[in-house]
């Protein structure tokens, strides 16, 4: 394909030089508005722009597809997962998302996340942070440009846009319309649409930190939580602004992402990009025709600019502005199909490989670029937090003990020598049914015994037998007791489960006596 | 001023320049300018409706008339309201029946610790362990006894204080001047043998007999209800060294423990009689209603 390219054509470097700025300056500078010319104050208005929406055009092509894919498949997840049920028995929530912030439990299908387990998700927060390193590293912005919330919401949006007030022109059109009853009406209309999609986002974010179908009777019969109808007005307040009006704005001014993502892209990631020495100089069907040495591929249609969701135009070159959604890529290739020039005007490339093909090289797939040191390491280290994390939730026990010994007093000595000290145990039982659980000494001489305040002094003994409900942590304040004349330092204290599985789990943890500070 | 355009990036200067550096004037949405408008006019409404301004001594105060020591009397009061009900069952319940409700005494011994860290801690120290001179509360050893009434007792009408009339009450003799250096010496080392620390010796076992058991009970067992101290375990309010044992014979101290009945009210001094109990060496109650009396031990 390349070599028959450069048969038609003389090599790109020699005959199309780089792009004359200061003519193309002069010849788009007469077109400026006005606008610009006055701004000769400091205060004057060209300091600040006037808001302007993007109407971009309807396009269809693969990423278009890909968009449409991904959109659904995002939507569902986000608006049914919690709605799926899944039975975990008597003692505990049958929603198979849920995030339990009152008894501070995080329930996600078969798992079950405890406070003290915290690292799991601190863990898929660490995988998160390296898989964003991973991606970009290999796929540019892509997460611009398909995934993100913003750029979903404002792509749904656009299609209510769409579906309302037709494609591109007819937008602009009747924006610029004045306010007759049919543009009120179509505007009510299609703002209405807006905020039952809001609405629709908000109640389903509470969906997931209650469980679904009782908030739902409860938020329509009024009597739900204050902070549910403040969390659905606020998302829902966000979502219509955010993704009806402010849409690339966001992107562009106010999201950080960007510019991290920027910071982590280099010479070998992937980005759209347009090839300049195969584009210039632009001209038309007619101007070429006539002139075929002095005319690039770009047939300057201005469909690329005219389908961007964020209103750039991506033969300016790289930008903040550009998500890397691929619709331009879309558009180009759909033009170049008509024109009978070969696809990938507009394409996704490395700048290494725009480098290389501005000299001559011929075009590479594009997924070649993926496999390199970089992305290699990052999948490494991102794939080995994923395999620890789950030899760590495979392994994990449903029983837990932790110890903290009084430190004031450390140890008590009590009337016939004997010392005493006292131990708060946290007993966890994380299956969903209560468990009788053995607290035993491991470590300590002959005659040590352990009470607590319920099972009382008389009843002391080096092993005791506790209940702990479902799903419940039951706190402990146990004593030990070590007769006089008798020593320790560092003992243990061994949970075990009454039951067939027998888990168990031991503490270490410390004997204080008097003079052995 | 003319226009100007910067010619690889087609953009305007702003006019300004500093050492030939030139700014470029790359303009802001103007929503953003809006914002920046909404914000200051938020400011204002905020000065106007919340304390703002910081004056000499206060601030002004805003229209709203609202404060943060508002808020916390507010919180407080809704807390009380929370409690109310349980402290008016502690207050409803004998102490002595607390424990047969174990949720009431985990009420009770919780409010207790609150209470402790406010009243308590500056002599009996933050984990209620004392220090010489100022008994140890989480220990089996009680001088004046460790059932629950016993320490209502205790902290409702205090240890030797003057203020109150049927406050605890006793004294050991100073036998500075009636013994020698000799029989201090003895006396010490029986003290000392009724624990196994040291010889048991006649002279000794005999000034014990004469001067002492009276109080301490003839093997040094002590006498809760005079509040005389065992002699014959570990525990040792002053020391339990031969030379601070003697010390304490010849010229003894005596602590003072202030009556909190009138500055406490009786739900807090129930609760912190639960606390006091729950640290580990509380007593059950004995078969026999304990009759703490005042007991005054007249110097020999």
């Amino acid at each position: 394909m390349a070599d028959a390219d450069e048969l038609e054509r003389p090599a790109p470097q020699a005959q199309r030089p780089p792009r004359d700025w200061a003519a193309a300056l002069e010849t788009e500078g007469a077109g400026k508005p006005a606008a610009t010319a006055q701004g000769d104050g400091f205060m004057g208005s060209a300091l600040y722009e006037a808001g302007r929406t993007v109407h971009n055009k309807r396009i269809d092509g693969p990423f278009r597809r890909f968009k449409w894919a991904i959109m659904v498949i995002t939507l569902t997840i986000y608006y049914a997962t919690p709605w799926i049920r899944w039975d975990r028995g008597p003692y505990a929530p049958d929603q198979a998302v849920l995030v339990d912030l009152a008894n501070r439990r995080f329930y996600m299908f078969d798992i079950e996340i405890w406070p003290h387990e915290f690292y799991f998700v601190a863990g898929l927060l660490i995988m998160a942070g390296i898989g964003l390193f991973l991606v970009t590293s290999a796929v540019g912005r892509a997460w611009c440009g398909y995934a993100c919330p913003q750029t979903v919401w404002t792509d749904l949006f656009q299609h209510v846009d769409r579906f309302f007030d037709g494609d591109r022109n007819a937008r602009a059109r009747l924006d610029k319309a004045p306010w007759t009853a049919g543009k009120t009406a179509r505007r009510l209309a299609k703002w209405a649409v807006y905020l039952a999609i809001a609405f629709w986002t908000g109640g389903a974010w509470i969906m997931y930190f209650a469980d679904a179908p009782t908030l739902t009777r409860e938020f329509w019969s009024g009597t739900a939580d204050p902070i549910a109808y403040a969390t659905v007005a606020v998302l829902t307040g966000t979502t219509f602004w955010l993704g009806g009006f402010m849409r690339e704005q966001v992107c562009i001014y106010m999201c950080p992402w960007p510019r991290i993502q920027t910071a982590m892209l280099d010479e070998k990631s992937l980005i759209v990009t347009y090839k300049d020495w195969r584009g210039e100089q632009r001209g038309s069907l007619k101007k070429a025709a006539k002139n075929p040495d002095k005319y690039g591929d770009c047939i300057d249609c201005q469909l690329c600019v005219a389908v961007c969701p964020t209103g750039i135009d991506i033969r300016e070159g790289q930008q903040i502005g550009c998500i890397t959604c691929g619709l331009c890529i879309d558009a180009c290739d759909r033009v170049m199909k008509e024109t009978g020039r070969p696809r990938g005007l507009i394409d996704y490339a490395t700048l290494d490989q725009c480098d290389a093909e501005r000299a001559g090289a011929p075009a590479r797939p594009a997924w070649k670029a993926l496999l390199r040191p970089r992305t290699l390491i990052y999948f490494g280290v991102w794939a080995g937090i994923g395999a620890g994390l789950l030899f760590a939730l495979g392994t994990r026990t449903h029983t837990d003990l932790t110890v903290a010994p009084d430190r004031n007093p450390p140890f008590m000595l009590l009337k016939d020598g004997s010392v005493r000290n006292a131990y708060t145990l946290r007993l966890r039982n994380m299956e969903a049914r209560p468990r009788a659980m053995e607290v035993a000494l491991q470590g300590l001489p002959a005659g040590a015994v352990m009470w607590t305040d319920s099972i009382g002094l008389e009843n002391a003994a080096p092993t005791q037998t506790v209940t702990v409900r479902a799903n419940e942590t039951r706190v402990l304040r146990a004593y030990v007791l070590l007769p006089s004349g008798a020593t320790a330092s560092a003992f243990a204290f061994r949970l075990t489960a009454q039951d067939e599985q027998r888990e168990s789990d031991t503490a270490e943890t410390t004997f204080a006596m008097p003079g052995a500070e | 001023m003319t226009k100007r355009i910067d010619e690889p990036t087609g953009t305007e200067f702003v006019g300004h320049e500093w050492d030939g550096i030139e700014e470029l004037n790359t303009p802001l949405p103007r929503w953003w300018l809006y914002t920046f408008y909404a914000t200051i006019l938020f400011a204002i409404v905020y000065v106007v409706l919340y304390p703002a301004w910081p004056l000499i001594d206060r601030a002004t105060a805003g229209t709203l008339g609202w404060s943060s020591r508002g808020d916390l009397a507010a919180e407080m009061r809704a807390a009380d309201a929370a409690r109310a009900d349980v402290v008016a069952k502690i207050a409803a319940t004998p102490i002595e029946a607390l424990p047969s409700d174990p949720q009431l005494m985990q009420a009770a011994v919780a409010g207790g610790a609150a209470a402790f860290k406010v009243n308590c801690v500056q002599c009996h120290g933050a984990g209620a362990a004392g220090s010489p001179g100022y008994p140890n509360l989480n220990d089996d050893d009680w001088i004046w006894g460790g059932t629950l009434t016993e320490i209502e007792y205790t902290l409702n009408h205090g240890i030797r204080w003057d203020g109150a009339a049927e406050t605890r009450s006793n004294f050991m003799p100073a036998f500075e001047g009636s013994f020698d250096r000799a029989q201090v010496n003895a006396l010490a080392g029986h003290v000392l043998s009724l624990s196994g620390k040291a010889k048991p010796n006649a002279t000794g076992a005999q000034m014990f007999a004469d001067n002492c058991a009276a109080c301490h009970g003839a093997g040094g067992e002590g006498l809760p209800a005079v509040g005389g101290p065992a002699l014959n375990d570990a525990i040792w309010l002053y020391g339990g060294s031969a030379a601070e044992i003697g010390k304490q014979i010849l010229a003894p101290r005596h602590g003072v423990m202030p009556a909190w009945q009138g500055r406490l009210d009786p739900v807090t001094i129930k609760m912190l009689a639960a606390y006091v109990h729950s640290r580990g060496g509380g007593q059950a109650p004995a078969p026999a209603a304990p009759q703490p009396e005042a007991a005054k031990v007249a110097a020999k």
